[in-house]
């Protein structure tokens, strides 16, 4: 008893000293196999050193041993909200070694594609986002409308997460039949669902203490560090692939790039819910106006690229996602390089954290929306 | 700048360089002893303002290795490739750049790990991905004991 009570008295004895701990590789807010070693001072976050690579597949050698159109099927495993728009990158950048030009018919379903993948991956993080938090009603949320887009992948492709629907010169398969008339209706129904994400958590009085200020990432620290996507364009930075260097559909749309200059965990939260209304636009504006056609160009059995080094740059839900073929003119390529968002996103993790408390790390870790595979790949 | 105006004010300014037109981007090889300025007068140049490294490369060449760098400026939205190589397969060292662009500092280390190219006053070189008693598995002279690919 008497020993508390010196405790008590002495506050010298009550500093803490720094300690180091941590956090994963199965923390649940890690969102996938990611250990973080924070070095902390009681609450407050000194340093954040993420530590990488519990999944690492080689997928990078692998595509060594294959073929071009083979290789769509490993982008599917890397960023699995982003399937989509990873194949897409691989086919556009075979396409443009090869220099055939697709179907207008094709660029368009590739780019309703795009969308609706960045819908369902924006609804995802949403809901997990407010789980975070510690707000699990948001969680029902978002995978309720997640779940019919899902839906309308299965049906058009037969897989749900993992479409792997293009191939070089087009897509496997025309769309269904029923594609046009459920799209509509989806997007008409969520039409009125996204109103209510606003009302139930951007409003929210906890929400915004826990999230404005919090976080900053400036400018020059963004572009420095290759934070794309929301999370780069929350800081200002101009980063849309889709509007700086367009591909497939996107020229004939109109549509506003997002951005917001706060810096902050609010502003990247902000962003991601605004995106998902541009993303509806884009939709609109292509789904009636589908062109007739062929829905993929006739390819030779076996595609030999020319010698040479290719690359090309997609927008992924996350961020720029870039293909880099290095060529030798075999059937299989020489070196191929995934750019992926996450990777380069992640390292600025202790740049955003610094000085914050650890609650907050887990609201800056889970804005910058990180999916593993795709960093480790 | 279009791609012919960067090209000819590349070889106005870098005359060492070896310049070309790829089939999308303006390519630079530099030699290592002049990589480190050339990026920064690459970055620091009003004309060409190169400020974001969208993507770093390591490549193993079988003769060489080289290290690719994909850089863009925010100002001008022109796009080059600048390159180096090094012949030297046994212990392949070339100056680190993330004195230059922060984001270098991660890729060089997954450079690091997957190739085993050294970065020259890299304040962090660890591995990223693997264990440090595994080999470099992109090199092309990595030994892939059980076959798990094979080209």
């Amino acid at each position: 008893m008497s020993e508390i009570k010196e405790v008590i008295i002495n506050n010298d004895r009550l500093a803490t000293d720094e300690y180091l701990v941590n956090m994963g590789p199965q923390h649940p807010s890690t969102h996938g196999v990611l250990r973080l070693l924070v070095k902390l001072e009681g609450e407050k976050v000194l340093n954040v050193q993420p530590h990488s690579g519990y999944i690492h597949s080689g997928i990078e050698k692998m595509c060594e041993a294959i073929s071009y159109p083979q290789i769509i099927h490993l982008t599917d495993r890397m960023d699995y909200l982003s399937a989509h728009m990873n194949n897409e990158a691989v086919a556009l950048c075979v396409e443009k070694a090869l220099q055939v030009e697709v179907p207008d018919r094709v660029k368009y379903i590739r780019t309703i594609m795009d969308e609706l993948s960045r819908l369902a991956s924006h609804q995802l993080w949403w809901c997990v986002f407010g789980m975070d938090l510690g707000a699990l009603t948001t969680f029902f949320y978002g995978l309720r409308d997640r779940e019919l887009i899902l839906d309308i992948f299965e049906e058009t492709c037969g897989a749900r997460m993992t479409v792997s629907y293009n191939t070089p010169g087009g897509v496997m398969f025309d769309i269904h039949p029923n594609f046009q008339k459920r799209v509509k209706e989806y997007i008409k129904y969520f039409k009125t669902k996204l109103p209510e994400y606003d009302k139930l958590l951007s409003g929210n009085v906890i929400l915004r203490e826990r999230t404005e200020g919090i976080g900053h990432l400036s400018l020059v620290d963004a572009i420095d560090f290759g934070v794309t996507g929301p999370s780069g364009r929350a800081s200002g930075f101009s980063c849309d692939v889709r509007k700086h260097v367009p591909y497939s559909a996107y020229p004939f749309v109109k549509f506003n790039e997002i951005l917001d200059h706060r810096c902050d965990t609010y502003a990247r939260y902000e962003v991601r819910v605004r995106e998902m209304w541009e993303s509806i636009s884009i939709i609109e504006q292509l789904i009636d106006n589908i062109p007739a056609g062929d829905y993929a160009v006739k390819m030779k059995g076996v595609l030999k690229l020319p010698e040479g080094e290719f690359y090309q740059r997609v927008e992924s839900a996350r961020g720029e996602f870039g293909v880099f073929i290095v060529s030798d003119g075999k059937k299989n390529p020489y070196r191929v390089k995934f750019r992926s968002p996450g990777f380069s996103n992640l390292f600025a993790l202790n740049n955003m954290a610094k000085g914050h408390k650890i609650a907050d790390l887990v609201a800056i870790m889970s804005t910058l929306d990180l999916i593993i595979p795709d960093i480790d790949r | 700048m279009t791609n012919e105006e960067l090209k000819s004010y590349l070889t106005e300014r870098f005359p060492e360089a070896e310049i070309k037109t790829g089939p999308q981007y303006v390519e630079m090889t530099v030699s290592n002893a002049s990589l480190l300025e050339t990026a920064q007068q690459l970055k620091q140049s009003k004309e060409t303002s190169f400020d974001y490294l969208f993507c770093l490369t390591g490549v193993d060449y079988a003769q060489n290795m080289g290290v690719i760098y994909h850089l863009e400026s925010l100002a001008h939205r022109h796009t080059m490739v600048l390159k180096v190589k090094t012949a030297d397969r046994v212990n392949p060292a070339i100056d680190t750049v993330s004195s230059v662009w922060i984001t270098a500092k991660y890729h060089e280390r997954e450079v690091y790990d997957l190739l085993g190219v050294r970065f020259n006053n890299h304040t962090d070189l660890r591995r990223v991905f693997l264990d440090d008693d595994w080999g470099h598995p992109l090199r092309k002279d990595y030994m892939d004991e059980v076959r798990i690919v094979e080209r």
